[in-house]
């Protein structure tokens, strides 16, 4: 091997790594506040690049009627919570939020898909989108079990996940698909080539850490969602909402996952079902990171990228192998130094 | 005047036993009300099922108000604050956040005025305050998770075991700052197993033995009671032999 092709896959591990890092960071967030192993992650990243795809191509995307339904679904959960004590206000904003918010979205997607719109739309659409999706099926999946334990979270987490692929498989069909690059320049610097495309992922995601670096250490918000994380009942008592901190959880994850597809989908095909394998690799850096650090989380997923990378030069076959075969030892090894911890129940 | 807060008729259990049975109690404004009792008596059970953390059959109104279909959140909304035996603070997070997240529920900027107070009430923690919570010693962190309790301007304060596992020293310190917090329209509902110093300082008193109440009235009669001083604060009534 070559320096040059060395210095390739270096940086299309890293272009990679970068994604799962993202992947991974909200996964450590989402279990951290709700205890949600959020399996469906990988279905945030196919429907915001498969939306963002079907819109770029002037196709009207299904994900937006999806958007509506589930509306529709956390309304009527809120509404049945709600039933012997009708506060106004209260129901107004739900009403708002889940039914209102997604009728407009669905609006303007019918209004631009007919008439292709421009790259920036696209995307701003297929977050919103998406977006909305994590936000109600928090309400109607999880929220509701809020309280059970890390195995019936992760149940549900399944069923949402296969329910939201078969969706997928509905909305999208069999065919993969790609989308228009966000940034079509290039630049080369000696025997390197940067498109526009793997540039915008880096910037993206050196934004996004650090835009969640400063929310969860500057925001009241964020701090209560730390809060959440690390001392659920404190965090009641203090008057945080568990279900306010939770949404924001699968807001902040939906929206990654989808921002995630919409880098990815300029680059490679994907297809309904391709988000699973890709989050995935997200999930395996943040069990290396212990579901519980971002940092380590950030670097573990460079180097599951790198890892990746490489194996697909040497073995190509067996390069999702080898990525899976990193979590053995690193479980091997967090088995010997903590000891068994029993669930905390609150 | 109503009493500030009012439990009727309280039961709580776990599973099928009944931790706390038939409890009623009343808290004014500007009270320090006690509930001793020896461990195992219900009484952290009883504060749980006030704040929500526990189903409670029976009546509990704050302020007025049946708190039945209302979360631990809007209780906190309320006006209810409760520093529980295990302070549950952020331990991760310094000093100031935790103040800061203990004034979630109130307009920022009367926060700052909140935490202007909880540092004079206890100047400890303003020298603390970018110290992670858990690297603070046992009194300075029932300090602090009495200092996030009243960030959210409680008007009853619940304290469970204040003075559990801390020196002498600042045990008296706590106690003097809860006297304090009545001074400043604060109400108090105090659970000890100190039951000397919880009577000392109470107005109202409560004895707690196997999830009832046995006893109850002024913390100054309860104190003079021949059987509260034998089983509670240690003393011997004439007649028992000494050894």
């Amino acid at each position: 091997m070559n320096t040059t092709i060395m210095l390739f896959l270096l940086q299309d591990g890293i272009t990679n790594g970068a994604i799962y890092a993202l992947l991974g960071l909200a996964l450590v967030l989402v279990f951290a506040v709700t205890r949600v192993i959020l399996i469906p992650q990988g279905e945030f990243v196919t429907y915001g690049a498969l939306t963002y795809a079907s819109l770029a191509a002037g196709q009207m995307p299904g994900t937006a009627k999806l958007a509506l339904a589930l509306g529709i679904g956390a309304f009527a959960f809120d509404l049945f919570v709600a039933r012997k004590a009708m506060h106004t206000r209260l129901i107004v904003r739900s009403f708002l939020t889940n039914i209102v918010l997604p009728a407009i979205v669905l609006a303007l997607t019918i209004y631009f898909a007919a008439q292709k719109p421009p790259v920036a739309i696209c995307i701003a659409l297929s977050l919103v989108i998406v977006a909305m999706i994590g936000l109600y099926l928090y309400r109607i999946a999880f929220q509701p079990l809020a309280h059970t334990s890390v195995l019936v979270l992760l149940i549900a987490s399944v069923g949402v996940h296969l329910a939201l692929q078969g969706l997928g498989l509905l909305f999208f069909g069999a065919e993969g698909q790609r989308g228009p690059a966000v940034l079509s320049t290039a630049f080369t610097a000696g025997s390197l080539r940067f498109t526009g495309q793997s540039i915008t992922v880096y910037a993206i995601t050196i934004a996004f850490i650090v835009g969640l670096w400063l929310f969860f250490g500057l925001t009241l918000y964020g701090k209560a969602l730390r809060a959440t994380a690390v001392n659920r009942l404190g965090a009641r008592l203090a008057g945080i909402r568990t279900t306010l901190s939770g949404q924001i959880a699968f807001l902040l994850a939906s929206v990654i996952g989808a921002l995630s597809g919409i880098m990815i989908v300029p680059i490679t095909t994907l297809y309904y079902d391709s988000g699973f394998l890709i989050g995935l690799k997200g999930f395996v850096a943040a069990i290396i990171g212990g579901l519980v650090s971002y940092p380590l989380t950030a670097v573990a997923a460079l180097v599951v990228g790198i890892v990746e990378a490489f194996s697909s030069f040497y073995a190509s076959n067996y390069k999702e192998v080898i990525v899976f075969m990193l979590l053995i030892p690193v479980l091997l090894l967090r088995s010997l130094a903590a000891p068994a911890v029993e669930e905390e129940k609150d | 005047m109503s009493a500030l807060l009012s439990v009727t008729d309280a039961h709580v259990a776990y599973g099928k036993v009944e931790a706390v049975r038939s409890v009623s109690l009343e808290i004014g404004q500007n009270e320090i009300v006690t509930i001793v009792g020896a461990n195992g008596a219900g009484k952290t059970t009883l504060l749980s099922a006030i704040m929500g953390i526990l189903p409670l059959k029976g009546r509990v109104a704050f302020a007025g108000q049946d708190l039945a279909r209302l979360d631990i959140e809007d209780r906190v909304a309320m006006g209810l604050g409760l520093v529980p035996e295990h302070r549950e603070l952020f331990v991760t997070m310094n000093v100031e956040d935790n103040l800061e997240l203990g004034a979630f529920r109130i307009e920022r900027s009367k926060a700052k005025a909140s935490m202007e107070r909880v540092y004079t009430l206890f100047p400890r923690l303003k020298e603390r305050r970018k110290q992670l919570a858990g690297t603070l010693s046992g009194g300075e962190q029932q300090m602090l998770a009495m200092g996030r309790a009243l960030m959210g301007e409680p008007k009853l304060l619940m304290l469970d075991e204040p003075s559990l596992g801390l020196a002498p020293i600042i045990v008296a310190d706590i106690f003097r700052i809860i006297t304090e917090l009545r001074a400043s329209g604060v109400s108090v509902l105090l659970v000890e197993q100190n039951a000397q110093a919880a009577l000392k300082i109470a107005d109202q008193a409560y004895v707690m033995e196997l999830g009832e109440f046995v006893l109850s009235g002024k913390a100054s009669d309860i104190a003079a009671n021949e059987r509260v001083a034998a089983s509670y604060l240690g003393f011997q009534h004439e007649g028992t032999g000494v050894l």
